[in-house]
């Protein structure tokens, strides 16, 4: 049950993926974004603006008239922060039903399923990075944040959530085109995990029997790396990078195995 | 080479497994231009998407040694928010192909004009199959894959096209697919026949047409294909 091209060898399958992968990001960035009035900035100014208008809502409406919450102050708290939700939240979502849209390009035989949700994730990884690191700069320069106390330790805890955002996009992409059902289910989900995520909360305000229980949650040993990396000692950041990549690991194999399973079963029209 | 050993492909319906390809043998060397007539709903385009790789059997063996196109003139990969020269510079670096000289030629042969600089959903369908089938030109291949007879744009436009395919690439191999007997007659050497899943392989086109009309007479209980309750 395989299709072989010759005995090819792996640096050029690559080269091949890669080319295409290229080929594809640039199609999706000027369908999404076109080559007119800001073009390719709206790929870092839409999460930005997310990022902004949560910002501002914090600081003026949720705690009216507090510049802080806890121990920090509430501007560099959200952006960094919420600019964790735009970067898994949007890479995962752009992957549910994203071989639909796409079926035609299969009938470029070098076009595979697993390099459609590539494309789309590595478009929302590097909007939100982008964002994050555009925001915080701004911030920095007008004063309104503190320059990061650790770069180091909140770059290793960017990096591990998008490498989780990259596997469970991989999974939602292939569970969505099993059953639309669970595309339907998941955008809820993700709703309603947004306060659970840890991206708004640190461990430490929690009451002492329910921290190990967020523990559990990958999202929130990224969040506290990257806070506990802003913040230094200002805070204390509980979290364990080895679980964090163990399920990295064990949810992309998941991922890569079920697009697997969605490529044999689809049918271009 | 291209070869098809022992292949299969089995669709889930609602009423069912439905074999659509039954233990299929099929093989093509360079330079070769072989029909496969079928009716409507026989499998042909199913047959043609898996020998280009759109689309894995569901058992056997798909091996290739040579390029193959995708189904001339197929506008369905589109992306109609693109323009036409985004979506030719699209299908050029998915085939690693020089961007330069098929912009060049797509636009001396689609005679689309202003147009290429438009997005593809303004574009008629006959301006859009122009695009796609100079867009199939622009990239080179060894071997062609065409399913039904291209009748595209006027007859001017059609004349072009005939040309550029079986002129000027006559050394390459074709696969045509269609339901009509002169044109694969006219352009085949050997032909096959696909009934029910089954690809009946004639070594000269002339012997496969009566086995086709043959059983395009006989009644069929199930319609195309076999289901297996």
């Amino acid at each position: 049950m395989d299709s072989k091209v010759n005995e090819i060898s792996f640096w050029r399958s690559l080269a091949v993926q890669l080319r295409v992968i290229d080929a594809l990001l640039r199609r999706e960035f000027i369908t999404r974004y076109g080559r007119y009035n800001i073009g390719f900035m709206w790929l870092f100014a839409e999460p930005m603006m997310f990022t902004i208008g949560v910002t501002v809502l914090w600081r003026y409406i949720h705690h009216a008239g507090h510049s802080t919450f806890h121990e920090v102050t509430i501007v560099s708290f959200v952006i960094t922060g919420y600019s964790q939700v735009m970067l898994w939240r949007n890479a995962t979502a752009r992957c549910a039903n994203a071989i639909e849209p796409n079926l035609g390009l299969l009938y470029h035989r070098n076009v595979r399923v697993l390099d459609l949700m590539w494309a789309r994730i590595i478009l929302e990884v590097a909007g939100a990075t982008i964002s994050v690191i555009v925001l915080s700069s701004v911030g920095i320069a007008t004063g309104l944040m503190d320059p990061p106390a650790d770069i180091l330790m909140m770059a290793a805890g960017w990096l591990l959530l998008a490498w989780y955002a990259i596997s469970v996009g991989l999974t939602v992409g292939a569970l969505s085109e099993f059953s639309e059902t669970f595309s339907r289910l998941y955008h809820v989900f993700m709703y309603l995990y947004l306060p659970l995520s840890g991206s708004l909360y640190m461990v430490e305000w929690l009451p002492g029997q329910v921290q190990k229980y967020a523990l559990w949650l990958p999202t929130v040993n990224a969040s506290e790396m990257i806070h506990g990396g802003y913040y230094g000692n200002a805070v204390h950041s509980y979290y364990n990078p080895m679980y964090l990549i163990l399920v990295n690991l064990v949810l992309m194999l998941f991922g890569l195995s079920l697009i697997n399973i969605a490529s044999l079963r689809v049918e271009p029209q | 080479m291209i070869a098809l050993e022992n292949v299969t492909k089995v669709y889930e319906t609602r009423y069912g497994f439905r074999t659509v390809l039954d233990n299929v043998y099929f093989r093509i060397s360079k330079g070769e231009k072989i029909g496969i007539l079928g009716c409507n709903g026989s499998g042909k385009s199913t047959l043609i998407r898996i020998i280009s790789g759109a689309e894995p059997p569901t058992g056997g063996r798909v091996s290739r040694n040579m390029s193959v196109s995708w189904p001339l003139a197929f506008s369905g990969a589109f992306q109609g928010s693109l323009t036409g020269l985004d979506n030719l510079r699209f299908v050029c670096r998915v085939y690693s192909a020089d961007i330069e000289p098929a912009i060049a030629f797509v636009e001396e042969f689609s005679d689309l004009g202003k147009y290429l600089w438009e997005p593809v959903k303004k574009y008629s369908s006959g301006m859009r199959a122009r695009l796609a089938f100079a867009l199939s030109m622009a990239v080179d291949f060894d071997c062609f894959l065409i399913d039904e007879i291209i009748a595209v744009g006027d007859s001017r436009f059609h004349e072009k096209c005939h040309t550029e395919l079986f002129e000027k690439r006559k050394d390459r191999a074709m696969i045509i697919v269609s339901h009509n007997t002169d044109y694969i007659r006219n352009h085949c050497e050997r032909a096959a026949v696909l009934i029910d899943g089954k690809l009946h392989l004639f070594d000269n086109a002339d012997e496969a047409v009566p086995f086709y009309h043959k059983a395009m007479s006989e009644p069929k209980i199930y319609g195309p294909g076999r289901t297996n309750e």
